[in-house]
């Protein structure tokens, strides 16, 4: 997680908001708006300065009204904006379900293609900061399933900053999840956050033996897990899919075609969770290719629990990776 | 019966008439149509209501945005939509003017700024306060108009949209078709308050009742309001006080109301009460009665041979219009 000490060195929450204090500057379309992002400077601090810097028509405080205010993002987007709408967390989100699947979503297709929707929804996503069972949940599959949507979850310093500029430019409704437990993270800002896009997987770490499928907080899991792998003989080669919709296929495939194995690791629940779209899209394009049944390490199938000892036990971690990847090996024989 | 406006022109008489004419034929159409199996899905007419889409409609600009809901052939005649396409888009054709995705309940049409036909009660309030906002940012004149029937007032994007629109003093429309009937639920089975126009009020923006039978009660109160909003005094609300005469969609056997209450209605609607006083007052004769219908219906049966004539869209375009094939401008 911890990168060099270069004079780029910044912290998740600075690359976002250096990604949204740089589309302000550069397109006069764009605005930020939500609850908190002004007076307060966002309940996770990364619009902090803005409102002092671009004042109350750009950076706008809204009431709490997650579908009033989405909606309004929506329809800004279609006059002719450029909106960055923040919601504070997935949980709130589903309160503007409507707009973002029934509006966003659609409008596009049901227009015939007369109408683009180019607007930015920014919310923060998953667990790890006892805050119980409404503001921890990873509920981006559910957006995943939505055709029409693109749902990106950057997982380092380069992708938070560049796949904000990359759904900028995008026609279409792009939902960006944010893991709250990474906002404090610090890494080297690079040139490659110039050249994030909406669609590819990357891979995080080459290994040999076994594809770690992952995305978001859980990257940093994976990381630590195939740290520890190393001493047990494992190679272990790391996925970050970045998207969510769409997945990208053939890095997924290609990576599993080498290593043989394959575990994903989600923050989501199991059932009826991306893992399983994950895993399926394997076993159809990749099948033969397979040395052992595919894993997955998800969050246990509990509401999330405020007792830290209980949060830990529910969320994947390395020594369930860990685990789970020498149960592979182990049944090879 | 209200009285004709003094110095009301026969020219304008007969314009607004042949704009209510044509939203009744069209649909009459309609329906035939549906029963004979070229139109399906659901549909919902606007019979009784369209003296507010043409009174509307009177006031609104090029300029100007419009949100609609799933009962809106009526709003994209009076708009401008032309019926070819409109008609086209309920068969399901390519040439419709959606492209055949939408169907009755989801009209759209970028020319006339017609941003949908939302059939998610409530959906297009939120809808309508981005638009307003869009075109105050941009320092543009346009309004955003935003029909929505009574029903919507039980829903929280009723209330979140109206807060947000009076709170950043958005040029919106608010224009709230109050038809009495929520599907089947009447207004008092599922409103403490049923003046839905005091229920706005409370958000701190311009609100007021209007004759929905009216069409010049409805212009006027339209052209008050929206150089209300139009003027940066933030948004207006009207409810416009209606009645559809038809059923709710062409499923609905109509067990919640009285055939005695839709009969007083119909004794006051619009067309039947603009065609008596432009005849009381000798504007129009009945020949130019028979010649406006003539019209409407010509109009109506050269939109249904072409949306007849239009071929379907090719099954190996499904997947298009997922995402957009252009970035917008």
């Amino acid at each position: 997680m911890t990168l060099n000490t270069a004079a780029t060195r910044i912290t998740y929450r600075e690359a976002v908001k250096q990604a949204i204090r740089e589309a302000l500057l550069a397109d006069p379309r764009t605005f930020l708006m939500g609850e908190d992002v002004g007076k307060y400077g966002g309940c996770f601090a990364v619009s902090k300065g803005l409102l002092a810097e671009f004042g109350e028509e750009r950076i706008r405080d809204t009431p709490l009204s997650e579908s009033g205010f989405v909606g309004a993002g929506i329809g800004a987007a279609m006059g002719g904006m450029r909106p960055i709408v923040e919601i504070m967390t997935v949980n709130f989100s589903l309160l503007a379900a409507d707009q973002i699947v029934n509006t966003a979503a659609t409008v596009c297709h049901m227009s015939g293609g007369q109408f683009a929707v180019p607007v930015v929804i920014r919310m923060a996503t998953g667990a790890g900061r006892q805050l119980a069972a409404q503001h921890s949940h990873s509920l981006e599959a559910w957006y995943a399933h939505v055709p029409g949507l693109r749902v990106v979850v950057p997982a380092t310093i380069d992708d938070a900053r560049g796949m904000l500029r990359a759904a900028l430019a995008s026609p279409d409704p792009v939902l960006i999840f944010e893991p709250a437990s990474l906002y404090n993270m610090e890494g080297e800002l690079t040139e490659a956050s110039g050249r994030a896009d909406l669609s590819t997987a990357r891979v995080h770490r080459a290994g040999r033996d076994v594809s770690l499928i992952t995305y978001g907080a859980s990257l940093w899991r994976c990381a630590a897990a195939a740290d520890e792998l190393v001493a047990a003989g494992v190679d272990a080669e790391i996925i970050d899919l970045r998207t969510l919709r769409p997945l990208d296929d053939a890095t997924i495939l290609d990576s599993v075609r080498r290593t043989r194995r394959a575990v994903i690791v989600d923050e989501g629940w199991r059932s009826g969770g991306i893992s399983a779209e994950i895993a399926m899209r394997i076993v159809e394009q990749g099948f033969y290719d397979l040395d052992a049944p595919i894993a997955r390490v998800c969050t246990e199938e509990v509401p999330l629990p405020y007792p830290k000892h209980l949060e830990d036990a529910a969320l994947p971690n390395p020594a369930r990776i860990v685990a789970t990847v020498q149960r592979m090996f182990a049944h090879a024989d | 019966m209200t009285s004709l406006p003094a110095g009301l022109t026969r020219e304008r008489g007969l314009q607004l008439l042949r704009e209510m004419l044509r939203i009744r034929q069209f649909e009459s159409r309609c329906a035939e149509l549906y029963s004979a199996g070229s139109i399906r899905g659901f549909m919902h007419l606007y019979d009784g209501e369209e003296a507010i889409a043409v009174g509307v409609m009177q006031v609104l600009g090029p300029q100007d945005a419009i949100v609609s809901t799933y009962r809106e052939h009526g709003h994209a005649i009076a708009r401008g939509i032309a019926m070819g396409p409109l008609m086209a888009e309920l068969f399901g054709k390519r040439t419709g003017c959606s492209g055949g995705r939408g169907g009755s309940m989801h009209i759209f049409d970028a020319r006339t700024r017609f941003y949908g036909g939302n059939a998610i009660v409530g959906g297009g309030l939120p809808l309508a306060v981005g638009l307003a906002l869009a075109e105050k940012m941009q320092q543009r004149p346009g309004v955003a108009a935003c029909f929505f029937g009574e029903g919507a007032a039980a829903e929280g994007e009723f209330h979140e949209s109206l807060n947000l629109a009076a709170l950043w003093r958005l040029p919106v429309l608010f224009l709230c078709e109050n038809n009495l009937y929520a599907m089947g639920t009447a207004l008092a089975r599922s409103e403490a308050e049923t003046d839905i126009h005091v229920k706005a009020a409370s958000y701190g923006l311009r609100s007021a009742a209007v004759d929905g039978m009216d069409v010049f009660a409805v212009e006027d109160a339209v052209r008050v309001a929206a150089e209300h909003a139009r003027t940066g005094a933030g948004p207006a609300f009207l409810e416009l006080r209606t009645y559809r005469f038809r059923a709710h969609s062409m499923f609905d056997a109509q067990l919640y109301r009285d055939k005695a209450e839709i009969e007083q209605w119909q004794k006051r609607g619009p067309l039947i009460t603009l065609t008596t006083q432009l005849k009381a007052t000798g504007l129009m004769t009945e020949d130019d009665y028979q010649r406006l219908l003539r019209e409407a219906d010509a109009e109506v049966a050269e939109a249904v041979a072409f949306a007849e004539e239009s071929a379907w869209e090719p099954v190996e375009d499904l997947l298009r219009h997922v995402y957009a094939e252009a970035p917008p401008s």
